[in-house]
C-alpha cells in the first residue's frame, strides 16, 4: 500500500479546489430549497403510525394494563404491551454496554418516561389520542434519584430483573494509573487542592427527534428500516440478533439527518416496537418521538459526579486523583468500548506531564433515563477535560499563579511526542505551547488582565477563563476496542467509472458534517478527480461497506483515512495500468494530482480518467490483472489521533443580576491537517454554542419523586443568536503521524474544551470580591447569585 | 371543516379537524415538507411560514385559522427554480449543516430582510441575531447565519442598485 505524504495543505482561499480546501457544501443544494429527505418526510403505501405511552412514575409495579378502550376506538389497529412482546421474544433487548433494557415495561417501571405500551392507528392524532385510553395500574415504589444515595445499603434495588443484582452497582469499579505512586507523589508535593466537581445531566437535543419507520415484507421476509442513526450497521447488527431476523434480509436506510449529536447512536425501546408492530400489522409502522419524549428518555450526557485533588511541585502539575460515581440510570446503555466500562474518562491527566495518576470510576444504577455518552463526547472525554481544567485552575487559584503560566509549565513538550500518559494512552503529536500562545495573540491576553483590574476597581465583575484540552479521538485500533463484540474499524468501497467519474461509499454516517463534500475532498486529493464528479454513498447498509458510524469524532480519523487509503489503492492500479498504456515500467512513472507521468517526460502521461477508460477497454491491461477501476478497504487504525486546542472565554456578570454574558470566545484548534476549513470552522462554531448551553443553561434535572423537570424547550433551555458571540477562531496544525492525510477529528472538541474556559472565566470573575472557588454547572443566574451570597447552590 | 389556504400562490382545498395544525397541513396536503416540526412548544423555530407575510411559528397556528390566507413556505423562496438571494447567502456562508432548522432561519432572515428593505436598509447584526433568536439551531452556533444574511442584504442592495 502507498503512503504518500500529503502534498497540499488546504487552502484558505482557493474556492473551487480538486482536494483540500474551502469548497462549498455539495449537500447544500436540496437543504436550502426545502428537499431535504428526513424521516418524518416519508411516506410509504398503507403507512401506519405508533405512539408510545410512557411511565408517569419514576419506579412504580405495574399491577394491570387495559387496553379495550384504547383498542375501540376508531382507527386504533393495535396496542403492544410487553405480554404480546413476550410471545415474539422482544420484551427485552440487550443495551450497546452488554446490559438489558425492558423494550416495554412488564411488572415494573424504572424510571419516568419508560415505554409502557405501543399504539398503532391509521393516523398519528389518533395514535396520541389513544394513549390516555389505556389503563394502567401502578403501585409507586421508593425512588433514587441521586446517584450517591444509590449506594446507601438500604436504598430501593432498582434492578431485581437481573439475576443475582443485590445492589445498584451497575458496573464493577473501573481503575486506572497508579494509586501508590499518586499517594507518594501528593505526599511529596508542595501543595494538594482538592474539590467536588458535578457535571450535571444534560442532553444532546437535535432538532430532529428520533423515530422509525419499518416495512416488514411477510412474503419475502424482508425488512427495510428507514430511521435516522449514526451507526446503520451497528443497528442492523443488533437487530438480527434482537429479532432473530436474517442479518442480509435487514436493510437500514438513513436518509437525511437533523442532527445527531450522539443521541442517534443507541438502540432505542421505540424502534423495536415499530418492528414488532409492522411483522404483526403487516404495513409499514412510522414512529417519530415528539420533543419530550426525546428530553425525557433517550441518551442523555454526562451526569458525574467527581471527587478530585490534584498536587504541584516546584511549581509544576505532578499527579491527579480523582474518585468517580457516574449515574448510568435505569439501564447501563452508555456505549463504551468493552474493556473501557468509564470509557475514555482516563484521560483525565490532560495535556500535561504529570508524575503519577489514579482514576477510579463506579457506575450506579437510578430511577431516570439511560443513556451517558452522547452530546459530542468520546466516550467520557468531555467529564475528564472538564475536570482536569477545573482542577488545574483551582490549583493555580491557589498557587496565586497566572493560569496559563501553570499550565505552559506543565505541557507535554513537542520533543515527548509520542507521549505515554500515567493512565496508558500514547499521545500521537502536538505542540501546546505554541497552541496557548496563538490563543493569547487573538485574545489580548495581558490587555484582558488589564482590563480586568481597571473593571475590578470600579465593582465590574469580568472574568477570564483558560481551558486546554487534549482529546483521543477516532475509536479505535481492534486489539483495543470494540462495541458489542464488532471491532471499530471501518470499510470505504470506490468505484471509478469508465468516464474517470467515480461513487465512493462509507460505513460513516453524516448527520449534518457535511460528508458529501469533505469525503468526495479526499478522493479529489488522492487521485485528481473534481470533487463534483465524485457521489459519496453512506446511510443504507445495502449500499455501503460495513462500519461502526460516526460518533467520537471518528469520521475523519477512521473514514477518512479509510478513503485516503482506498483511493491510494486505486491510484496505484491505475500505476500499473499507465505504464502499459505509456509502454513503460510503473517504477519510470510519477504521479501528480490526476495524472501518472513519465520521469524525464513530462508530457509523456495519462489522465487518470483515460486509466479509467483503458481499464474498462478491449485494450490489453498488465499482464494477470482484472479490468475496472476499483477497490475496497476496512480500516483498523494503529492509534486513537490526538486533538488538541487552546480555548479562552471573557464573561460579563451582572453583579445586581448574576447573569452571565459570554463576551468574547477564542478558539484555536489542533486537528492536524483540515481537509476542508470552512467545515472545520462550521464544526468548531456549533460546538462552541453547545459549550455555551451546558456551561450557562442546559440541564435536565428531577424532583425527588423522579419527575422530570427539563422535559420541554421551555425548561431545558438551549442558547439562541442572542447568547453566542462572534467567535474568534485560529489554528496551529500538527498533522498526525500515523493517518493518511495527518488528520485529527475535529466535532467534538468545541463542546468538551469550551465548558471549563466558561466555568473557569466565571471563577475568575468571582472569586476577589466573593471568595468563590466552584460552581457547579450550569452557571444560571440562581446559582451564580446563590454562590455570591455564600449559600449553597440550588440542586442540579 | 373544510379550509382553503393559498400556500405558494396555489389554493389547497382540504376537510380538517379544527385541532389540526398547520404545519401538517402544509406537510400533509400538498406534501410540502420542507417545513419541519421540532418540539411542540413553539421554541425551535423550525416550523416558520410566512403567514401573510408575517413569520409565525406553525406548529402554533391551528389550519383553520388560515383559512383564506396567504402561506408562504421555504418551497416558495425561489421564483422560476432562481435561488431567493438568502437561499445562496446560506449557502455561501455555510450558515447550515444537518439542514433541519434551515426552512425556518430562512424565513424568519427573509420576513426581516423585507421589513428592513422597507426601510431602506439592511440590518444591522443586533438585529439579525434578533429575528432568529426565536429559533434554535443546534449545529451553526448561529455566527454563519448572520453573516448569511448580511450577505443577502448587501446582494440585494447591489442588484437594486443595478437595477
Amino acid at each position: 500500500m502507498a503512503t504518500t505524504a500529503p502534498e497540499n495543505l488546504p487552502s484558505a482561499t482557493q474556492e473551487r479546489p480538486i482536494g483540500f480546501g474551502r469548497l462549498k457544501r455539495k449537500e447544500d443544494a436540496r437543504f436550502i430549497r426545502g428537499e431535504g429527505k428526513y424521516l418524518d418526510d416519508i411516506t410509504l403505501p398503507g403507512m401506519v403510525h405508533g405512539a408510545i405511552l410512557r411511565s408517569p412514575y419514576a419506579h412504580a409495579t405495574i399491577n394491570s394494563i387495559d387496553t379495550s378502550e384504547a383498542l375501540a376506538l376508531d382507527g386504533v389497529l393495535a396496542v403492544v404491551t410487553a405480554k404480546d412482546l413476550e410471545t415474539l421474544g422482544l420484551a427485552w433487548m440487550p443495551t450497546i454496554s452488554y446490559d438489558t433494557q425492558a423494550v416495554l415495561a412488564g411488572d415494573k417501571v424504572r424510571f419516568q418516561g419508560q415505554e409502557v405500551a405501543f399504539v398503532v392507528a391509521t393516523d398519528e392524532y389518533i395514535a396520541r389520542d389513544a394513549l390516555p385510553l389505556i389503563q394502567v395500574d401502578y403501585d409507586p415504589l421508593p425512588v433514587v434519584v441521586d446517584a450517591r444515595k444509590a449506594l446507601d445499603p438500604d436504598a430501593p434495588l432498582i434492578r431485581d430483573d437481573k439475576p443475582g443484582q443485590v445492589d445498584n452497582i451497575a458496573t464493577p469499579t473501573w481503575e486506572a494509573g497508579d494509586e501508590e505512586a499518586t499517594d507518594r507523589t501528593f505526599a511529596e508535593a508542595d501543595i494538594v487542592v482538592t474539590r467536588d466537581v458535578m457535571y450535571p445531566r444534560c442532553h444532546p437535543a437535535p432538532m430532529e427527534t428520533c423515530g422509525m419507520i419499518a416495512d416488514f415484507n411477510p412474503e419475502t421476509g424482508q425488512l427495510d428500516i428507514y430511521n435516522g442513526n449514526q451507526a446503520p450497521h451497528v443497528h442492523r447488527t443488533v437487530y438480527a440478533h434482537v429479532a432473530g431476523l436474517p442479518e442480509h434480509m435487514i436493510r437500514i436506510m438513513c436518509n437525511d439527518i437533523g442532527g445527531g449529536f450522539g443521541n442517534k447512536v443507541p438502540v432505542y425501546p421505540g424502534y423495536v416496537c415499530a418492528i414488532a408492530a409492522s411483522i404483526v400489522a403487516g404495513a409499514p409502522v412510522k414512529w417519530i418521538e415528539d420533543r419530550t419524549e426525546n428530553l425525557t428518555s433517550t441518551g442523555f450526557a454526562r451526569d458525574y459526579i467527581m471527587h478530585s485533588s490534584i498536587s504541584a511541585k516546584d511549581g509544576r502539575i505532578t499527579g491527579l486523583k480523582v474518585d468517580v460515581i457516574a449515574d448510568h440510570g435505569a439501564w447501563d446503555s452508555t456505549a463504551q468500548p468493552t474493556k473501557f466500562p468509564a470509557g475514555f474518562f482516563h484521560i483525565c491527566s490532560g495535556s500535561y506531564t504529570l508524575d503519577a495518576s489514579h482514576v477510579k470510576v463506579k457506575a450506579v444504577y437510578t430511577n431516570k433515563a439511560a443513556g451517558g455518552v452522547a452530546y459530542r463526547c468520546s466516550f467520557r472525554i468531555t467529564e475528564a477535560v472538564y475536570l482536569v481544567e477545573r482542577m488545574v485552575e483551582s490549583l493555580a487559584l491557589e498557587m496565586e499563579v497566572d493560569p496559563i503560566e501553570l499550565r505552559m509549565r506543565s505541557f507535554i513538550a513537542p520533543e515527548q511526542f509520542p507521549y505515554e500518559t500515567t493512565t496508558g494512552w500514547t499521545y500521537d503529536s502536538g505542540n501546546y505551547a505554541e497552541t496557548m500562545k496563538v490563543a493569547m495573540d487573538i485574545a489580548g491576553y495581558d490587555e484582558l488582565r488589564r482590563e480586568q483590574a481597571e473593571k475590578r476597581e470600579r465593582g465590574e465583575l469580568m472574568g477570564i477563563g483558560i481551558s486546554f484540552f487534549t482529546e483521543g479521538v477516532g475509536a479505535g485500533p481492534r486489539k483495543h476496542m470494540d462495541i458489542l463484540g464488532m471491532s471499530m474499524n471501518d470499510g470505504a468501497d470506490l468505484r471509478v467509472h469508465p468516464s474517470g467519474k467515480a461513487v465512493v461509499s462509507l460505513s460513516a454516517q453524516t448527520q449534518g458534517q457535511g460528508h458529501e463534500t469533505t469525503f468526495a475532498q479526499i478522493v479529489a486529493e488522492e487521485l485528481g478527480i473534481p470533487p463534483e464528479d465524485i457521489e459519496v454513498r453512506h446511510g443504507d447498509t445495502d449500499r455501503s461497506p460495513y462500519g461502526l458510524g460516526t460518533y467520537g469524532s471518528r469520521s475523519t480519523p477512521v473514514s477518512g483515512a479509510a478513503v485516503s487509503l482506498v483511493s491510494r489503492k486505486v491510484r496505484d492500479k491505475a500505476r500499473l495500468i499507465a505504464a502499459t498504456m505509456l509502454e513503460t515500467r510503473p517504477e519510470d512513472l510519477a504521479w501528480e494530482k490526476g495524472r501518472w507521468y513519465v520521469k524525464g517526460d513530462p508530457e509523456q502521461g495519462a489522465l487518470i480518467e483515460e486509466i479509467a477508460q483503458r481499464a474498462y477497454s478491449g485494450e490489453p491491461l498488465p499482464a494477470g490483472m482484472e479490468g475496472g477501476l476499483d477497490a475496497q478497504i476496512i480500516y483498523d487504525p494503529p492509534n486513537l489521533t490526538y486533538p488538541y486546542g487552546a480555548y479562552i472565554a471573557v464573561v460579563d456578570i451582572d453583579p445586581e443580576t448574576a447573569q452571565v454574558t459570554v463576551r468574547r470566545f477564542i478558539a484555536v484548534d489542533d486537528c492536524g491537517v483540515r481537509i476542508n476549513p470552512m467545515i472545520v470552522d462550521g464544526q468548531i462554531h456549533g460546538g462552541l454554542a453547545e459549550g455555551i448551553g451546558i456551561a450557562l443553561m442546559e440541564l435536565i434535572s428531577f424532583d425527588e419523586e423522579g419527575n422530570c423537570l427539563n422535559s420541554s424547550f421551555m425548561d431545558y433551555l438551549i442558547p439562541t443568536a442572542l447568547e453566542c458571540p462572534e467567535f474568534e477562531l485560529g489554528e496551529t496544525v500538527t498533522p498526525c503521524p500515523h493517518h493518511p492525510i495527518g488528520a485529527k477529528g475535529v466535532g467534538e472538541s468545541p463542546n468538551v474544551g469550551s465548558p471549563p474556559a466558561i466555568v473557569n472565566a466565571v471563577i475568575d470573575a468571582l472569586r476577589q470580591r466573593y471568595d468563590v472557588d466552584h460552581i457547579d454547572m450550569p452557571c444560571t443566574p440562581d446559582r451564580v447569585w446563590a454562590a455570591m451570597q455564600g449559600r449553597p447552590e440550588p440542586p442540579q | 371543516m373544510h379550509v382553503t389556504i393559498k400556500i405558494n400562490g396555489e389554493d389547497v382545498s382540504r376537510d380538517v379537524e379544527p385541532r389540526r395544525l398547520l404545519v401538517h397541513f402544509i406537510r400533509e396536503t400538498p406534501g410540502l415538507t420542507g417545513t419541519h416540526w421540532g418540539c411542540d412548544t413553539s421554541n425551535c423555530g423550525a416550523c416558520i411560514v410566512h403567514l401573510d407575510g408575517q413569520p409565525v411559528k406553525s406548529c402554533t397556528v391551528l389550519a383553520v385559522m388560515a383559512d383564506g390566507h396567504e402561506v408562504r413556505t421555504v418551497e416558495g423562496l425561489a421564483v422560476d427554480g432562481e435561488l431567493d438571494p438568502i437561499q445562496t447567502g446560506f449557502h455561501e456562508k455555510h450558515a447550515l449543516h444537518c439542514g433541519f432548522c434551515t426552512p425556518g432561519m430562512m424565513m424568519a432572515c427573509r420576513a426581516l430582510l423585507d421589513e428592513k428593505a422597507a426601510e431602506g436598509r439592511a440590518p444591522t447584526d443586533h438585529e439579525i441575531r434578533t429575528a432568529i433568536s426565536g429559533g434554535i439551531c443546534r449545529c451553526t452556533g448561529y455566527m454563519n447565519i448572520v453573516a448569511a444574511v448580511r450577505w443577502a442584504a448587501e446582494h440585494e442592495a447591489q442588484i437594486k442598485q443595478e437595477a
